[in-house]
């Protein structure tokens, strides 16, 4: 499978500009000689991250977007460079009702068809975060089926509760994708922000104890004086950072994904196997199922 | 069996935990540059900067990142000089113009700062302090505007977190890039940068009256009241910031001054009346 992630760093609400520069980046990608199967753009790709109430003017359906990501790729790659999918994270507005979304989409010659809906489970609103205050929450994380065989889409937070990447995984993820949003903090790093720092150690410890991929794809540019830090990223089955972009800017990381990997790794470290084997034992403990951890 | 250890074993503590001010100094040159280039040309398509040269630190770091995100030909560097101020803020502010080659300006702010005194004799030195800086925004704002300019802040998160500053005057411009940086850091950032040591090694000063120094009007050191802050902004108390070796009387000065000041660090209060209130109901982010 080959896989771009697409590191953007859109204006700041003006989604027909944004999505009109993505299509100059499908045209190049699609000039490539050997076609590309997987694209994956960061969280609120097409129109920023902070958008305050501004969201309920940017949000859109599942199903509009679609629309106009199968146009854009028709139009500039060129229908004969189809299939393709696409994943992107948008603000979702489902009649009314306000998600935090990423879309798995499949596009062909003629049409695209939505594989998955995403809609983000945890909300930070703390801090410098505010989500909740105009979003609503997702209730569930899924596997689906794609030609490639079975993904989890997880966005941003969803990714810092150990609990979800497990779930993803235990319903029989072989990738994560991880379209993320994350402002930049903490300069007492080697290098490296502490935040890029603090996603880098997530990310490779799920794919390693899961044996799973993860596509992480980070949202660029500044926000408001708020530096989104980019820092894409390709994360193999061992743990190991198989391609990773800088913070600043955009760009695209791309990338042979073999899943006969995931395979391999699992047999050498089979801690998916054995989770799987235990947990009908910690389901069944009576104080986790009442939700109570003391 | 060997290596059984008998007898007294070593003990080995925990350490407290304490916030780090240590910063990767080239990490955030690279982040205040591209934090100017795409906040100034990107998103305001403005190309050229202001910056107000006092002969300290904050406004050299401004002005040497400035130059780093646009070019020492895209920076405008202003003094302004009172007739009180020191000789040497002058000379230390050519020091940054010559090692930049950046454009500069010289505005000399006593007489439009005495005009309007002369009718205000009695006023004190901290209202004098405040029309000087009033005025040298006044002379930022209007040289911006003659220039294509962006005007841009050089206020530090230390003084902003003490209320060290002239409400709608230092706090003013629209871009500040050392206004999350406490000024520990600033003078580490300023020492990666090459800014000339005279500035950077000197007793800070507001330079508003003769012989004054920031750290005798705070009443504590930058160095002690930044490692305050940063353990009071992450919620301890007073007790526990005494634990790691701080004395009562320096962290109460440093909190009375903080909650102190907390309205200086936002627009003005508006009376809300409606369901539609600016900033209240009505969100929408500046960059929108």
């Amino acid at each position: 499978m080959k896989l771009a992630i697409v590191q953007v760093k859109p204006r700041k609400g003006e989604f027909e500009a944004n999505l009109a520069a993505l299509g100059e980046t499908f045209a190049q990608l699609a000039a490539e000689e050997r076609p590309y199967d997987l694209i994956v753009l960061p969280e609120a790709a097409l129109t920023g991250y902070f958008l305050e109430g501004a969201v309920y003017e940017l949000a859109l359906s599942a199903e509009a977007l679609a629309q106009r990501l199968g146009e854009t790729w028709r139009a500039n790659a060129g229908a004969d460079r189809a299939p393709v999918d696409i994943v992107a994270g948008f603000y979702e507005n489902a009649e009314g009702t306000y998600y935090n979304s990423a879309l798995y989409l499949h596009v062909d010659g003629r049409a695209q068809h939505i594989l998955h809906v995403h809609r983000k489970l945890f909300l930070p609103t703390y801090g410098v975060f505010d989500e909740e205050r105009f979003l609503s929450r997702g209730r569930r994380v899924d596997a689906f089926e794609t030609r490639f065989g079975k993904m989890s889409l997880l966005v941003c937070e969803d990714v810092w509760h150990a609990i979800v990447p497990t779930i993803a995984a235990l319903k029989g993820a072989r990738a994560l994708i991880v379209p993320s949003a994350s402002p930049a903090r903490g300069l007492d790093g080697d290098g490296e922000l502490e935040s890029v720092r603090r996603w880098e150690e997530l990310l490779r410890a799920y794919a390693s104890e899961h044996g799973v991929y993860i596509f992480y794809a980070g949202l660029a540019g500044f926000e408001g004086g708020k530096g989104m830090t980019g820092s894409s990223r390709i994360v193999g089955p061992r743990g190991e950072t198989l391609a990773a972009a800088p913070a600043l800017g955009a760009c695209v990381l791309r990338g042979d994904i073999d899943f006969g990997e995931v395979d391999i790794a699992r047999a050498n470290l089979p801690l998916l196997g054995d989770l799987n084997a235990v947990l009908p034992d910690l389901l069944f403990d009576e104080a986790l199922r009442a939700g109570r951890g003391q | 069996m060997t290596g059984t250890e008998r007898g007294t074993l070593p003990v080995i503590d925990v350490v407290r935990y304490e916030p780090s001010l240590e910063i990767d100094c080239g990490l955030a040159a690279r982040w205040l540059e591209a934090f100017l280039s795409d906040e100034l040309i990107q998103r305001r398509g403005i190309r050229r900067a202001v910056v107000g040269l006092s002969g300290g630190v904050d406004s050299a770091v401004t002005a040497y990142l400035c130059a780093r995100a646009l070019g020492p030909e895209n920076v405008t560097a202003v003094r302004m000089p009172y007739r009180t101020s020191s000789t040497a803020s002058l000379s230390d502010a050519q020091l940054v113009i010559d090692a930049l080659g950046c454009a500069a300006r010289t505005i000399d702010i006593s007489a439009a700062v005495d005009g309007y005194l002369h009718y205000e004799e009695d006023a004190d030195a901290r209202r004098r302090g405040n029309v000087m800086a009033r005025t040298r925004m006044l002379v930022l704002f209007d040289q911006s505007q003659k220039l294509g300019a962006l005007p841009i802040g050089t206020g530090n998160k230390t003084e902003r977190l003490m209320g060290y500053f002239t409400w709608h005057a230092d706090d003013s411009p629209p871009l500040n890039p050392l206004g999350d940086l406490f000024k520990t850091q600033v003078w580490a950032l300023a020492r990666y940068l090459g800014v000339p040591a005279a500035i950077v090694d000197k007793a800070p000063s507001a330079d508003l009256e003769a012989n004054q120094t920031d750290e005798s009007d705070l009443g504590i050191t930058y160095a002690l009241a930044d490692r305050i802050l940063a353990l009071l902004l992450l919620g301890y108390d007073d007790a526990r910031i005494a634990l790691r070796g701080y004395a009562p009387r320096d962290v109460a000065l440093v909190r009375a001054r903080v909650e102190g000041t907390h309205w200086k660090r936002h627009l003005p209060t508006t009376a809300m009346l409606s369901n539609t209130a600016i900033n209240e109901f009505y969100l929408r982010p500046v960059d929108y």
